[in-house]
């Protein structure tokens, strides 16, 4: 089977506008980046490095590694890997946000640019030697970042009247404002302010500002305004994205009904007080008890979307079984039929023993335990900390995606379970690893070390192998005619975009 | 693989890695790399690269920093002898001394360091590498040539005050460690596995004891070769062994509104990054760990 020259270019287009001018398309594309640096950049450190595998990259990629420039890079990393992220975000909330088509075609347009192009010359500059033109793209896939979420708060506005609430079973105020759109607008202008705190020391960078990893400077009793502002921006600026994909999961499942109409009002200004406290960290030295205050309220909306989404999960259960007094066994069968759905509120609550529950913990001994240890245990507690917020943030997006993806029947749940319970595994041997020194002493810690990381290996392995075979499946998908991929266009392309069928009529008839 | 099977053996595994307790590295062999523990490396006045970000540091005195970190044999010689004038004191199975406190400013998170006896060395702790017998100290059987552990702070400042040192300020190991040109590693600017001990080195120790995370004898990266095993040889450039990697090492500075005390060098239980000259950590005077040492300093009239 042949296909002409002009078969192949509309075959090629159709393909481009389903990866480029569609949501699903556009989200696949950034997972698929993502899972890239991921698989590259993962091989030169951890165990990687241990294996021997490190050296090999670097040299098979021709890397140019300079020892002083480690801080750098990894912020660079970092950078490549979150705007990414943030445009799956942003994806997400310009299709299932109300927003005019033009407004959800400049946004995605906008960051999909601005995050490649920070992407890819962030880490050119970064790890390919020191081209300035690189950094200067960089920076530039930055600014437009930022250019599309100005687009973004601005399409979000929730004070428009085609905008009002009109279902009375959601959040809203008396005068029908969407309290949940003023929830996602809250989080895009502070996401803003936030991103200001890191371009503003950024700007510095060479001329008052050194590189500096915020874990290496904890223990300094005196800290620069730039070094406090750089601390309360990456602070807030991963909490931040934890909201948004709060919000997301939430509109997926439909919250809804008296907790939704709680939740949300707990959102906003939980969001706004944690984004003020991270911000006041550049002016005063007790800024972490107004984050502790936003903090509250925001894990409080949170715990009601995750009682939503359970009880819902079992209530369509038990209706679909057909029995009306379910007993607790059949109710739990119910809440775990789906484990991608489930999935989502459960790692919220996992959360809370790896990350939330340790922060307070941390807070509160930090004298009496953490600041007894030494800094690199504390080190270690705290990048533990933040990595494995990062990562359950990681696992409801792909959670989230697989449905997207039209995940189906078993596969759902081989998917759906291995994330959950091996990234789990991971992030319950990390919490332990970092914290050992609660249980076991330096002289005894040994065989503790080698299982927790073992254990966190094998962990993030089965995700990491889950998500290359769920990206080659989409990958193999891109080459049938008529794959997923032809009908997810349609589902969720941009109005003004032509229907898939035409591009793919040629090919059919080939 | 049924889940509540998965379940019980992920259990057994924790349970099993809990419970293996302290590793015995009896079989640790005898090795003399030929570097001796007792010289001292010259350092001149002048100005050096310091930290990351390479700033231009002046040090206006000649001074000498020991070639290896202090031994176990040496601090076992030490103990004896303080013992014995009485410098230090057993006390509930630890080794205390006296010391004069810290101003204290009640900053933030800073302890207070008030005179009296602190702790310099646990002997209940299966981490130290020395034998007590009552009335003398002795290092244990293939640590005789290892650098001291599980000696705290005030510890390591006792010892070098005794013989009339001092430790060495962080400017002054870093300079010793790196010398003028800004290097990141005391030997260059790339780390090799044969270069150091650190975690994931797998240097021959490790091989032969079969497990990770043990000290190699002071000097061994030397060239030294042991069994098919050959290191590279990684000085300063003014001489000094060790100085990143196998443990970190104490440095004497006291600085104000904090009570912490700073090591450098990284250790046999980090990863390689840590070795980097610049690379802090820090903790209160009164911990001990199996991955910390320490060398002492001096002036010299060169």
């Amino acid at each position: 089977m042949y296909l002409s020259g002009g078969e192949k270019m509309g075959a090629l287009r159709a393909r481009y506008n389903f990866l480029f001018k569609s949501t699903k398309g556009l989200i696949l594309v950034a997972i698929a980046l993502i899972a890239l640096v991921t698989a590259i950049w993962g091989m030169i450190s951890g165990p990687m490095a241990e294996f021997g595998v490190r050296d090999l990259v670097i040299r098979t990629f021709g890397m140019d590694l300079v020892e002083a420039e480690r801080e750098g890079r990894i912020i660079l990393l970092y950078h490549a890997i979150a705007m990414a992220v943030v445009a799956i975000e942003v994806y997400i909330i310009t299709d299932m946000v109300p927003m005019k088509v033009h407004q959800q075609t400049n946004i995605n347009a906008i960051i999909t640019f601005g995050y490649m192009v920070s992407l890819v010359f962030g880490l050119l500059f970064g790890y390919f030697g020191h081209n300035f033109i690189f950094h200067g793209l960089y920076i530039f896939g930055l600014s437009l970042m930022f250019f599309g979420g100005l687009q973004l708060a601005f399409a979000l506005w929730p004070w428009k009247k085609e905008y009002y609430a009109r279902d009375p079973v959601y959040s809203q105020t008396r005068t029908g404002i969407d309290l949940e759109r003023v929830a996602f607008f809250t989080m895009a202008v502070a996401t803003l302010g936030s991103a200001l705190f890191g371009a503003v020391t950024g700007s510095y960078w060479g001329n008052g500002h050194e590189t500096f990893l915020a874990e290496d400077l904890i223990r300094e009793p005196e800290k620069t305004i730039l070094q406090n502002s750089i601390i309360g921006h990456l602070h807030i600026m991963l909490t931040l994205i934890a909201i948004g994909i709060t919000l997301i999961v939430g509109r997926w499942q439909d919250f809804r009904g008296p907790l939704h109409k709680i939740a949300m009002p707990f959102m906003i200004v939980g969001t706004i007080i944690i984004s003020l406290g991270a911000w006041s960290v550049v002016l005063v030295e007790w800024a972490h008890t107004i984050i502790y205050g936003g903090s509250v309220l925001v894990m409080l909306a949170a715990l009601f979307f995750v009682i939503f989404s359970w009880r819902q999960l079992i209530h369509r259960g038990i209706e679909k079984r057909g029995s009306p007094k379910a007993s607790f066994r059949q109710k739990l069968s119910a809440l775990l039929e789906d484990p991608l759905k489930f999935g989502v509120g459960w790692q919220m609550v996992f959360m809370n023993f790896t990350v939330s529950g340790v922060g307070i913990f941390m807070a509160a001994k930090l004298d009496e335990i953490f600041r007894v240890w030494p800094h690199r245990e504390e080190r270690i507690v705290l990048t533990g900390h933040w990595h494995i917020l990062s990562a359950i943030i990681a696992t409801i997006i792909l959670l989230y995606y697989a449905d997207l993806a039209g995940l189906k029947g078993k596969i759902r749940k081989i998917f759906g379970w291995s994330v959950i319970i091996f990234s789990d595994l991971a992030f319950a041997a990390a919490t332990i690893f970092s914290m050992k020194r609660l249980i076991v002493s330096e002289s005894a810690q040994q065989p503790l070390v080698n299982w927790t990381m073992l254990l966190v290996d094998l962990g993030l392995a089965v995700v990491l192998v889950a998500l290359a075979l769920l990206m080659i499946w989409r990958l193999a998908d891109l080459f049938k005619k008529r794959g997923r991929w032809a009908e997810e266009f349609d589902q969720t392309a941009y109005p003004e975009i032509e229907s898939h069928d035409s591009a793919i009529t040629g090919e059919q008839q080939a | 693989m049924k889940p509540y099977t998965l379940f019980l053996v992920l259990f057994t595994m924790i349970i099993a890695g809990c419970a293996s307790g302290v590793s015995k590295p009896s079989t640790t062999p005898q090795f003399d790399p030929g570097v001796d523990p007792d010289a001292w490396a010259f350092v001149p006045a002048g100005e050096f690269l310091m930290g990351q970000h390479e700033h231009e540091t002046n040090v206006d005195y000649n001074y000498e920093v020991m070639v290896t970190d202090v031994t176990t044999a040496q601090f076992a010689d030490y103990l004896n002898q303080a013992l014995s004038d009485g410098s230090i004191q057993i006390l509930d199975e630890q080794i205390v001394g006296y010391y004069p406190g810290d101003q204290f400013n009640a900053h933030e998170h800073e302890m207070e360091i008030p005179p009296g006896d602190w702790l310099h060395l646990p002997l209940n702790d299966p981490g130290v590498r020395l034998d007590f017998d009552g009335s003398t100290f002795t290092p244990q059987d293939s640590y005789e040539n290892h650098p001291v552990t599980m000696v705290t702070w005030f510890g390591a400042q006792a010892y070098c005050d005794y013989f009339g040192y001092r430790l060495p300020t962080e400017v002054e190991w870093e300079k010793a460690a790196r010398g003028t040109d800004g290097q990141p590693f005391p030997w260059g600017d790339e780390i090799e596995t044969r270069n150091a001990n650190y975690y994931s080195s797998h240097d021959i120790f490790e091989k032969i004891i079969g497990g990770l995370g043990g000290t190699t004898p002071v000097g061994f990266y030397n060239g030294s070769t042991l069994d098919d095993y050959t290191t590279l040889d990684s000085p300063s450039p003014y001489g000094l062994y060790d100085m990143a990697g196998n443990v970190w090492q104490w440095t004497g500075d006291v600085y104000q509104n904090q009570h912490y005390r700073y090591m450098r060098g990284g250790s046999k239980d980090t990863y390689a990054y840590n070795l980097r000259v610049w690379t802090r950590n820090s903790a209160g005077p009164e911990y001990y760990s199996p991955g910390v040492g320490f060398r002492c300093a001096r002036n010299t009239n060169e």
